[in-house]
């Protein structure tokens, strides 16, 4: 497995081969506060970059999770969709939301590094 | 109009306190724990919330002062005792709900506490009905503190000794650091408990000796999951002005004898209506899965035609599943029918839920 890479929309993607692993980071779930409800996209469903591919839902209202790269969904984590609160025990480690195949790894160059995200995160809080 | 502030504020914040604006108040939502644990926490030992922002309205006067009031609220506050409570409503002309109360007779007159984002309206509201006799205070110097969950009776008779003799919806004058404090067995989670209408100058101290009992602090998140499983209604989201007593399923809170008499604002329609049924009716709804069905949320019967929308809908951590309250088409309203939900323009199961989603363990 790559090294983790993160969006503006506080997305995580791993890349293994061709295949990314997409969850949403624990910045997120801070924010989001106690997640009640998900729900992960199907196989074979086309995704694009800043395109809406998930949903998580927390006691406080619902939000879109968005693909921070475009591909091919290969697999949704029904784990996370039967059991919302594990997204805040571990969200950048078994609960990740989905898997899909990518078509340009150039997109998954262009997103920032873990320390570029703690930076952003400090310099947009919320 | 500048926010406002709770006599709290400061004590909020010290706590870790997220705060939203509510009703023109800076508000906690919630605190460290976060939503789901202040839930639990008030439902298995005690929570308390600032509820200052609601309007403690005081009323002095004759007995004409009850004429007046009885024109705008439906309860029956000639034969209602001193220190005894109703939930009841002001009402418009067209019997729609201008606000959800209680009032409670004091030995002077009656004190009525009012929803924060509607008590200026509320006023002027009441006002129109009141003699030059009449006082009234919408006293700003009290905070009011809600203390609720199983273990409330226990931690709150060993600083206020007497309030466990207390009976559901009845309250007392109290002792309290040298002043008079009024304690209520009321609240908004459907568990036991009681509402203290205290001094600012003395509040923080109170919250003091609650924290060192264990009792956390809970936010407005919280209590928005805490009354929904109650079943209890939320002003400004399942009651409105357009919205009269019998729609929002609430006719038990409008008193026998006024219902046979009258007289009081929107009589004519909602006698009609209480002969006649109303065309659409409040009614409590639990989505099939675990999808949730937030305000506005369409609702379809199971052969697909629109039949109403959700008004208030989340995760009820103590039911462990999603709870929803809404307005349907009347012949919809039978406990258990088959309706679906539109979610994000997709279509899921649900069913028409007996009220409380919750059940309650009030002090009778």
């Amino acid at each position: 497995m790559s090294e983790k890479k993160f969006s503006k929309k506080h997305e995580w993607v791993s890349l293994d081969g061709d295949v990314a692993t997409v969850g949403i980071t624990k910045h997120a779930t801070e924010m989001l506060g106690d997640i009640v409800f998900v729900e992960v996209p199907d196989a074979g469903k086309a995704v694009e970059k800043e395109g809406q591919a998930a949903v998580v839902e927390s006691t406080k209202a619902a939000s879109d999770v968005y693909s921070p790269i475009s591909g091919e969904i290969t697999e949704g984590n029904k784990a996370i969709a039967d059991d919302p609160g594990s997204v805040n025990t571990d969200p950048e480690g078994a609960s990740w939301f989905f898997k899909l195949k990518i078509k340009d790894k150039g997109e998954y160059d262009s997103l920032m590094s873990k320390d570029e995200y703690d930076k952003f995160c400090k310099e947009n809080p919320s | 109009m500048e926010v406002q502030k709770t006599a709290l504020y400061n004590y909020h914040k010290n706590l870790g306190a997220k705060f939203v604006p509510f009703a023109g108040y800076e508000m906690p939502i919630q605190y460290k724990d976060g939503i789901v644990k202040e839930h639990i926490s008030t439902r298995t030992h005690a929570g308390f919330f600032d509820v200052s922002h609601m309007g403690q309205f005081f009323l002095e006067g004759d007995e004409s002062l009850i004429e007046s009031l009885e024109k705008i609220i439906p309860a029956d506050l000639k034969n209602l005792k001193i220190n005894h409570s109703k939930y009841s409503f002001l009402l418009n002309n067209e019997g729609g709900i201008i606000d959800d109360l209680i009032i409670t007779r004091t030995e002077k007159g009656f004190c009525i506490i009012l929803n924060a984002a509607c008590k200026e309206n509320d006023i002027k509201q009441i006002s129109q009905f009141l003699k030059k006799n009449h006082k009234h205070l919408l006293n700003n110097d009290l905070s009011l503190i809600a203390l609720q969950g199983p273990k409330s009776v226990e931690i709150l008779e060993k600083l206020i000794p007497g309030v466990a003799n207390l009976k559901f919806m009845t309250g007392s004058n109290f002792e309290y650091e040298g002043e008079n404090l009024y304690v209520t067995r009321s609240g908004y989670t459907g568990e036991d408990g009681f509402e203290i209408s205290i001094s600012n100058t003395k509040v923080e101290k109170l919250i003091d000796y609650l924290i060192s009992n264990e009792v956390k602090p809970i936010g407005l998140g919280a209590r928005d999951t805490l009354r929904l499983e109650a079943g209890l209604c939320l002003y400004g989201h399942d009651l409105n002005e357009k919205i009269n007593p019998v729609e929002a399923n609430l006719k038990w809170a409008i008193a026998k004898k006024r219902k046979e008499v009258g007289g009081f604002n929107g009589w004519e329609k909602i006698k009609n209506l209480l002969v006649n049924g109303s065309e659409k009716i409040r009614v409590g709804i639990k989505p099939d899965g675990k999808v949730i069905a937030r305000e506005n949320t369409k609702i379809f019967s199971s052969d697909n035609n629109e039949i109403g929308f959700v008004t208030s809908g989340t995760f009820g951590p103590s039911v462990n599943a999603p709870v929803a309250m809404g307005y349907v088409k009347s012949e919809f309203s039978k406990i258990g029918t088959s309706i679906q939900l539109e979610v994000r323009g997709k279509k899921y199961g649900g069913k028409i839920s007996e009220l409380p989603f919750y059940k309650k363990s009030y002090v009778k």
